[in-house]
């Protein structure tokens, strides 16, 4: 799979690029070309954190970042809310998100050291199965597994949102780790099983620990997919005091129709800062990991 | 003790371990089963059925998938309007990507910068924050339309018309190319410099080195980026959502197919449909994946 082949491109420290360097006058155009590119990509995201600043008549008539009338009650008057405080929101968006954060990186680790390191039987079978259920459109199970939680009670609360990532459904994070732990030497589970360790053991003081770096970048996906996600939020939660921080903003754009876009802008602003922390925190490690395994974000 | 654990190595017959990778791998068994193979039967069963979550499912046969292509002028638009956002957002952004990531690759100043700029608009994807942020940027008195007066253009309500809504939201899927940008750029480091220079040497020209060095060691990849982009713009949805207030309006030129889905089986609570309905696009990005693959052996290169 073409996913296996790129993770030979990890880890290349070596910044040496593949072709020549141009000349002066050329690298300062490629230069020119970049900066107008850049500009395009961040202008959007740049005026509307200078827009949430701005009173709601100035945002429509010009498009200039410094605002005139500085105008910080839009974050006041959109933290309120319409019904509900804003912050409602962000604490159930980070519940859930935490709790799919424990469930990947628990059920994903023990699945991928089961498939790196344990002889079993069926074990090609069962890894060519995880493999295929990547490429599934989510669609298709969609419809049932709303009829199954809804069986069983749960739509309208947080359980379909975060206990199916308990059950290892991201094959995703499984595929990254067994990938990780076939890089990890071999010796120091031999070792240690020598020495008497059961399986559970080795996995849980030599591979979990080694881990690290892999389990990093399914925490910060995990969080930020959960975070960003608005389809099943819509489709699962309807009580207003469960809304998370999509269906807050979606709420808002309903309810105030075009006319109070300055406290709109202030969330939506807002509401981008938790995943932007986390790139900027860990730029390097998610620019990596989307190189090497094609995670997007 | 030690000699009951034989060694991995040195052609020895391993012992299996199945009881203990039973116990790892529980959880996804479970999980597969619960969440993900199970719901599939059982969605290919209500494909045939009609089921509106009340009462018992009734089977109909083949009914639901004569009505998506005999009698619903709506799914059809919806596969038109999917159609057109893969096959024209999907090269569109792969082409952006790979231009930029070919810059980049020439060892620039400040490389770390632009690969972190261009590549933040990806890590919002899907979100509604920026979805909200597109329709404040392409409506009517929107920041395009703000920039466009500056140079004497009065725009139109670009999310309001209906064509060129559809626009707008390829717009924002191409503005996202930066994920794509940089595993090109990654591959591209991956392409030994000594190829480039013994090509020099032979005379080959710049577009020359670009369409015999590059393209060929880099088609792992593009092939990677290609299907990668494909599975994901066929499900898209959040924007479309938010931009078109759920309608999928105006005139239904943003009713993406997964939105259309979404208004049958969670607002008409018409499950049986909808199943069929997912069952249709497995089939569809199937067959689209399907076909890259098959075309791939004719411009993949793999290398030894």
């Amino acid at each position: 799979m073409a996913t296996e082949r790129l993770t030979a491109i990890r880890d290349d420290a070596d910044t040496r690029p593949a072709t020549r360097r141009w000349a002066p006058s050329r690298r300062l155009l490629a230069h020119l070309g970049l900066i107008v590119v850049t500009l395009v990509m961040l202008y959007p995201l740049v005026w509307m954190v200078a827009s949430s600043f701005k009173p709601t008549d100035e945002i429509f008539s010009q498009p200039g970042l410094i605002p005139r009338h500085f105008e910080p009650s839009n974050y006041a008057q959109g933290w309120k809310g319409v019904s509900t405080a804003f912050s409602i929101f962000i604490e159930n968006s980070l519940f859930i998100s935490v709790l799919a954060i424990i469930g990947n990186v628990i059920s994903c680790s023990l699945a991928a050291f089961a498939f790196a390191r344990l002889h079993f039987i069926g074990r090609r079978i069962a890894y060519a199965t995880m493999l295929v259920t990547l490429m599934l459109p989510t669609h298709v199970t969609l419809v049932p597994q709303y009829i199954l939680f809804n069986k069983l009670g749960w739509v309208n609360t947080f359980y379909p949102l975060f206990v199916p990532h308990f059950f290892a459904v991201d094959a995703f994070f499984v595929l990254l780790m067994v990938q990780f732990i076939r890089s990890l030497p071999r010796e120091l589970d031999e070792a240690a099983r020598l020495d008497g360790c059961s399986p559970w053991k080795i996995y849980r003081y030599i591979v979990f620990p080694l881990l690290r770096p892999a389990l990093v970048t399914t925490i910060i996906f995990t969080f930020i997919w959960t975070y960003n996600d608005f389809f099943k939020q819509l489709i699962y939660l309807n009580d207003v005091q469960l809304f998370t921080v999509p269906l807050g903003l979606r709420q808002f754009l309903d309810s105030t129709g075009d006319s109070s876009w300055g406290p709109m802008l202030a969330m939506s602003t807002l509401a981008l800062v938790p995943p932007l922390v986390l790139f900027v925190t860990f730029q390097r490690k998610i620019v990596d990991g989307v190189a090497t395994s094609g995670l997007k974000g | 003790m030690a000699v009951a654990f034989p060694a991995l190595r040195g052609g020895r017959r391993t012992r299996y371990q199945n009881g203990w990778a039973l116990l790892f791998l529980a959880p996804w068994l479970i999980g597969f089963l619960a969440f993900t193979a199970g719901p599939m039967l059982m969605s290919l069963y209500l494909a045939f059925t009609k089921y509106d979550l009340l009462t018992a499912p009734k089977w109909i046969g083949w009914g639901n998938f004569g009505r998506m292509f005999g009698e619903d002028p709506l799914f059809l638009q919806s596969l038109k309007v999917t159609a057109i956002y893969v096959f024209v957002g999907t090269p569109l952004s792969l082409c952006f990507a790979l231009a930029v990531a070919v810059v980049l690759n020439r060892g620039l100043r400040g490389l770390d910068f632009y690969r972190s700029a261009i590549y933040l608009p990806s890590l919002f994807g899907g979100s509604v924050a920026i979805a909200v942020l597109w329709r404040k940027v392409f409506n009517g008195d929107g920041l395009v339309n703000q920039l466009l007066a500056l140079v004497g253009i009065h725009g139109p309500s670009w999310i309001s018309e209906p064509h060129t809504a559809l626009g707008t939201l390829i717009a924002l899927e191409v503005w996202q190319f930066g994920a794509p940008m940089v595993i090109f750029l990654a591959g591209l480091r991956q392409i030994p410099r000594e190829f480039y220079e013994a090509a020099q040497v032979d005379g080959a020209g710049k577009a020359r080195q670009f369409w015999s060095i590059t393209m060929p060691l880099l088609s792992p990849i593009l092939f990677f980026n290609l299907t990668l982009q494909l599975i994901r713009s066929f499900q898209a949805f959040a924007p479309a959502f938010i931009i078109s207030d759920g309608s999928g309006g105006p005139a239904d030129s943003t009713l993406f197919y997964s939105l259309y889905l979404y208004q049958e089986g969670f607002v008409n609570f018409d499950m049986g449909y909808a199943a069929a309905m997912a069952w249709m696009l497995v089939l569809l990005a199937g067959a689209v994946v399907a076909v890259n693959f098959f075309f791939a052996k004719f411009w993949v290169h793999y290398g030894d």
